[in-house]
């Protein structure tokens, strides 16, 4: 990790994020999470985006659990819990995630297991490959952050 | 039910002598509250936390005062209507602004005869808080 180049990461970083956005995989709200983000809360953003795969991580979990059976498949509970995957994905900017997740709304409004099972294979899917590529955009800040020399300093309890 | 409680446009910061507006954010969420909390504390206002509407109800109860509270909907315990309900009856007359990623009109009208002051969407944004903001310190 000592000696990498800085600009090469951020680059590397930049090249990523431009990525993410033209797939439509994160929105400008991702931007918004950066804005709050001072010298106040210099963790702002990864601490948000790990409470955010604790509780997705639940609620998928949740929908796999309530379509497990067909016969007693509780629709009210899916949107219940769709309700919060939706808030929370919008809210750090996880555009595809999100549109998943109405998309499973839709097919839990009309009691369609079948549909509903095909979204949430989706919504794990996309879920997945946000985590991990957020999870390299991470760690090419933490690199870039120790390369450039920047003091790192955790917050004491 | 008697006159209720005086309606507060700010609490004086005992540092500053400056008026600040003190908000309440109810999320079962720890997400939607770390975020919601950051996002009202760049705009300087001093912000507290529940859990749940039961919660909310019981700091209001113990003597805590707030000019807003950001009410989430779906919560255990207490959701987002009845601890409306319960503050209004109280006589808490502090603005209450719905929150949800549910957009269907019910579940608007349901929030709204509850007795709350304005309703938003999930994601909020730094532009819907200010504008909270702003008609709350035209009002």
């Amino acid at each position: 990790m000592l000696g990498l180049d800085a600009a090469r990461l951020e680059a590397d970083m930049n090249r990523l994020m431009a990525q993410l956005f033209h797939q439509g995989v994160l929105d400008e709200q991702f931007m918004q999470l950066q804005q709050l983000q001072d010298d106040s809360s210099p963790n702002f953003v990864l601490e948000v985006i790990s409470i955010y795969f604790r509780e997705s991580e639940k609620m998928l979990t949740n929908l796999r659990h309530q379509l497990a059976d067909k016969e007693v498949t509780d629709y009210t509970k899916i949107g219940v819990h769709l309700n919060h995957l939706m808030g929370s994905s919008s809210s750090i900017g996880a555009n595809r995630i999100t549109t998943v997740c109405i998309a499973l709304r839709a097919a839990s409004e009309q009691c369609s297991w079948a549909r509903c099972l095909r979204c949430l294979e989706v919504l794990e899917h996309e879920y997945c490959y946000l985590k991990a590529r957020l999870h390299e955009l991470f760690q090419m800040e933490q690199q870039r952050v120790i390369a450039a020399g920047v003091r790192y300093r955790p917050q004491l309890a | 039910m008697g006159s209720g409680p005086e309606k507060i446009k700010g609490s004086t910061s005992a540092s500053s002598g400056k008026n600040v507006l003190r908000a309440l954010v109810v999320d079962d969420s720890k997400f939607h509250r770390v975020l919601q909390t950051a996002l009202l504390r760049f705009f300087k206002v001093e912000t507290t936390a529940a859990e749940n509407g039961k919660e909310a109800v019981d700091l209001f109860r113990s003597g805590s005062n707030f000019d807003i509270v950001l009410m989430d909907k779906e919560m255990p315990v207490m959701d987002g209507p009845e601890a409306t309900r319960t503050l209004r009856s109280m006589g808490v007359d502090a603005k209450i602004v719905g929150i949800t990623a549910n957009a269907s009109s019910e579940s608007k009208a349901e929030f709204m005869e509850a007795g709350i002051d304005d309703f938003l969407l999930k994601p909020l944004t730094a532009d819907n808080v200010a504008s909270l903001l702003e008609n709350m310190g035209k009002n």
